[in-house]
């Protein structure tokens, strides 16, 4: 899943400015299980915004709203009836959610208030993980499942490097040496041949470092 | 035991205070409560086995929250006592209300009259 942190109410309320009229827009996917921007947080930082604004005496509307998904233009259509009524959309959906809410409101305000920071998993309840980096060209298969790009601190092809020590990276001591997990992973699994290979520099092409990306099926199209 | 304690402490019974959640608390700060504290069983004794612990927990969270919008973490606390330490429940009673009078009404408040 997508992975995020809340931003600092501080924050939150700098880039609102004087604006009093929000519509605080949750999404129901990948933010909800990382507790970031479902309707809980929603109601969570909406009420953080309606107890500070009666504190300082203000006039405000605060909306709370939750969409199945920020990332689909059909479930952003259903704010169109009332988005209208809003000085400003506060989306708490990954940077991609944001991103598409601010395009299909064109002339609102549409401000993020999570930073979206990795894809991951559920290490334990109330624990997340990075795992992948979206390289474009999966290595999974020569690197016992374990990967390198995303968990390694240097994204190093053919590891370790001399940071590694008691299979923690130099980085610090909570953070596992990728490398130390590959091999580990590779004896477990018998294919300890697969360490003698040496994995050639890698197409980043495939990745970010190859500009925007953009995935189009045919056969699914309308 | 008739023990008495402060009046303007209102009890809301709950089955097990891991039953608390972030937002139960702040939707009591924002009907206009000046403080709020989760009374739960001994740390080791619950009968769901983490559930004041979880409170604790979630307790210290909405202190932060309070903190960002500027109420103040001190006005919400979580005590510890068992079913049979009604004394020790008085007595938080006594020290939290003691607390919040030392605090002053929530800033959410001062818009609307009080009665005197
Ligand atoms: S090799 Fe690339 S696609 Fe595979 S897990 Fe790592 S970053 Fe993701
Ligand atoms: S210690 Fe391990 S994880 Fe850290 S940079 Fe070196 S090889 Fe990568």
């Amino acid at each position: 899943m997508i992975v995020g942190n809340r931003k600092d109410f501080k924050e939150i309320l700098e880039k609102l400015g004087s604006r009093r009229r929000v519509l605080v827009l949750g999404c129901n996917e990948c933010v909800t299980v990382c507790g970031v921007g479902g309707e809980r947080e929603v109601g969570v930082l909406s009420a953080e915004l309606r107890l500070y604004w009666k504190k300082e005496g203000e006039t405000f509307e605060v909306r709370e709203h939750t969409l199945e998904r920020q990332c689909d233009y059909e479930y952003i259509d259903q704010i169109r009836g009332f988005a209208d009524e809003y000085d400003v959309i506060l989306s708490m959906a990954c940077g991609a959610g944001v991103q598409y809410v601010a395009e299909a409101y064109k002339t609102k305000l549409v401000l993020p208030a999570v930073n979206t920071t990795f894809l991951g998993v559920t290490i334990e309840q109330g624990v997340w993980s990075e795992r992948c980096q979206g390289c474009g060209n999966c290595i999974l298969d020569m690197t016992g499942g374990i990967c390198p790009i995303a968990r390694c601190s240097k994204s190093l092809l053919n590891g370790p490097c001399g940071g590694s020590s008691g299979g923690k990276c130099e980085i610090d001591n909570e953070t596992d040496c990728a490398w130390q997990l590959i091999v580990d992973r590779l004896k477990e699994s018998g294919q300890m041949e697969r360490y003698e290979e040496i994995l050639p520099v890698k197409d980043w092409r495939t990745g970010r470092e190859g500009g925007p990306r953009k995935r189009v099926r045919e056969d699914l199209r309308l | 035991m008739r023990l008495s304690y402060p009046s303007n402490v209102k009890v809301v019974k709950l089955p097990c205070t891991g039953r608390v959640d972030v937002l139960l608390i702040l939707r009591a700060f924002e009907s206009g409560v000046d403080g709020v504290y989760v009374a739960g069983c001994m740390e080791g004794e619950c009968h769901f086995l983490r559930g004041n612990l979880r409170a604790r927990r979630r307790v210290e969270y909405v202190k932060g929250l309070l903190e960002e919008v500027g109420l103040g973490g001190g006005r919400v606390e979580m005590f510890n006592m068992s079913a049979s330490q009604g004394q020790l429940f008085a007595q938080f009673a006594r020290e939290m209300t003691e607390r919040i009078r030392s605090l002053g009404p929530s800033p959410v408040n001062k818009n609307v009259k009080r009665e005197a």
